[in-house]
């Protein structure tokens, strides 16, 4: 996709997005609420026309040929679009039907992703008594019945409590092998990004910021992040006096906390703590750590990325 | 074609749905019977007033049709409920992403709620049957009672959807089902001739859609049976179906484009 531009009354939410996602890989949209990562899904799986640029999927162009797209792709929306008043396997059934399918076919691919799914023995109970992780797997399985080349997820696991998000990220990872999918995912957990994806971008206000493998993107981080925590609110004197020293390359402040970036920890440390105390700043702790994909989104956006997403609130 | 398949699959998931919910199939089957024997039992002398114009002195059988109507009318201002509730839970916009007819998602609701109609009108003439009301106009009379109800209920089930799609809200749906259902049923002959309702009403009661429904299920319930006046109010009330069809049609429209 190129150039994609999409706006909703004042609101731009897209500003030209661009990149490209290979066959076969699991590709993430990593960004705050609000970033654009759901309205570019919605671009790509033909439930919204962009205002301009243009976009692919699986060959065929999103705007000029949409049913051929649609029969193409599977797309598990952010809240779960499953019916709960209908069982699981009815739920699976009618979107095969509506994608074409039929007979015995249909019966015996409804049986093996529930299979697949782990969610056989509840498969003619109503959904309404599911768990949310069930109704999550039920709301991937609806998007696998047609078997698509590509897999729109967005955001598959919020609303999940920690445990059924990394078994949902184990199962994501075996039915990428089996069913040889290209997946877009869109996920505003740094974790889950660096877990699941093999390429990621990087999402903020509307544009992809940047572009690459979880570990290209922090690699082109050299060094370490030292994290501050302050005694009291000197919070803006202390970044001053931290900026100013020469081994130190980045620095934001966010409540008591100093986030910096330096080459070599070892090193930066004392000579931080010792231009912060020669200034009578108080210092509660400090912690070094390799960077994370925190300290790439800080880098590329100049934002820190839990503030962004707390502001982001009116998302897509 | 695809349309058709889609609709019938849609109108399948409805009525498996609503098949699971016990007291709703009694309401269905019940409520029906209750508004013919609560008016039949209220009304029962008004055939008997001066001025006349029931064209029968069985008042049961000057209600029963104008009570499968009705019973149409009401279940169509309600329709839009599922839509709303289909959109609260993105089930909608899953469907949007696969190649499934657009027309199919809207006209399934009208479809279904029309069946309703039709089940339920059954049931109200095989319970006045039992209370001694003969429908005159013999099989082709139930069919037009019938396929009046259906009609009836499309018509406004068309509105409703458009509602549901433009405002996606319980409470203002039922707010707009009260502010237009309770005028327009006493705007219509349901419950009292015409040449009983003060002038003014009786002029506004030509142009409600109500009262065409009843109008065309009265004459062939009765004796004498005005074939013309039974064709033109079942025409009106097709040309208005496929007004509010295509009123909701549009309202879908608008809906995607604010996805």
């Amino acid at each position: 996709m190129e150039g994609l531009e999409k706006r909703y009354g004042e609101v731009q939410a897209l500003a030209g997005v661009s990149f490209r996602v290979r066959a076969g890989e699991v590709f993430g949209l990593l960004g705050p609420n609000g970033a654009g990562k759901s309205t570019t899904v919605k671009v790509l799986t033909t439930l919204t026309t962009p205002d301009g640029g243009r976009a692919e999927v699986a060959g065929h162009d999103v705007v000029r040929e949409p049913d051929a797209v649609r029969r193409s792709i599977g797309y598990v929306p952010q809240s779960s679009g499953v019916d709960r008043d209908a069982t699981g396997r009815e739920n699976l059934m009618l979107q095969g039907r509506v994608q074409g399918m039929g007979g015995r076919r249909l019966r015996d691919r409804v049986d093996r992703l529930l299979e697949l799914l782990g969610i056989a023995d509840a498969a003619d109970r109503v959904v309404r008594g599911y768990s949310g992780g069930m109704k999550r797997r039920l709301d991937v399985g609806l998007g696998l019945v047609h078997g698509p080349q590509v897999l729109f997820l967005d955001e598959p696991t919020t609303g999940l409590d920690p445990e059924a998000r990394t078994a949902m990220w184990e199962e994501l990872a075996v039915l990428a092998r089996e069913e040889l999918l290209t997946i877009l995912l869109t996920t505003h957990y740094l974790e889950e990004a660096d877990a699941l994806t093999n390429r990621l971008a990087i999402v903020s206000q509307g544009r992809v910021v940047v572009e690459g493998t979880a570990e290209e993107l922090k690699g082109g981080l050299q060094g370490e992040a030292v994290i501050v925590e302050l005694s009291d609110g000197q919070v803006d004197e202390a970044a001053e006096v931290v900026r100013s020293l020469a081994e130190v390359r980045e620095v934001s402040a966010d409540g008591r906390q100093l986030r910096s970036r330096v080459a070599d920890g070892a090193r930066a440390v004392p000579t931080i703590l010792s231009a912060l105390d020669s200034r009578g700043i108080a210092v509660e702790s400090v912690t070094m750590h390799r960077p994370s994909l925190d300290d790439v989104y800080l880098h590329y956006t100049g934002r820190d990325f839990r503030a962004e997403d707390e502001a982001g609130g009116l998302d897509e | 074609m695809k349309a058709v398949v889609h609709t019938w699959f849609m109108v399948g998931r409805q009525a498996r749905n609503l098949m699971r919910e016990p007291i709703w199939i009694v309401l269905l089957l019940v409520q029906p019977m209750i508004w013919l024997l609560l008016y039949g039992q209220l009304f029962k002398r008004v055939t008997h007033l001066p001025g006349g114009g029931f064209g029968t002195t069985s008042y049961i059988e000057f209600l029963a049709p104008a009570i499968v109507i009705m019973n149409a009318f009401f279940g169509a201002t309600w329709s839009g409920m599922a839509m709303v509730s289909d959109l609260d839970r993105d089930v909608i916009p899953r469907f949007l992403a696969t190649p499934v007819s657009r027309v199919s998602l809207v006209v399934s609701q009208i479809v279904r709620s029309a069946l309703t109609a039709l089940i339920q009108g059954i049931i109200i003439l095989l319970v006045a049957l039992l209370l001694g009301v003969r429908v005159h106009a013999g099989a082709a009379g139930w069919a037009v009672v019938l396929i009046a109800a259906m009609l009836m209920n499309s018509a406004f089930a068309g509105i409703s959807q458009g509602l549901a799609l433009l405002t996606r809200k319980e409470a203002t749906m039922i707010a707009i089902a009260n502010f237009i259902g309770l005028p327009l049923f006493f705007l219509s002959s349901t419950l009292i001739s015409l040449r009983q309702m003060p002038h003014w009403m009786q002029e506004l009661s030509r142009y409600n859609p109500v009262n065409w429904g009843v109008v065309s299920a009265r004459e062939v319930v009765l004796p004498g049976t005005a074939w013309s006046s039974v064709g033109v109010h079942l025409g009106l009330l097709c040309a208005l179906t496929v007004a509010t069809a295509a009123f909701a049609t549009w309202t879908f429209r608008v809906y995607q484009r604010q996805l």
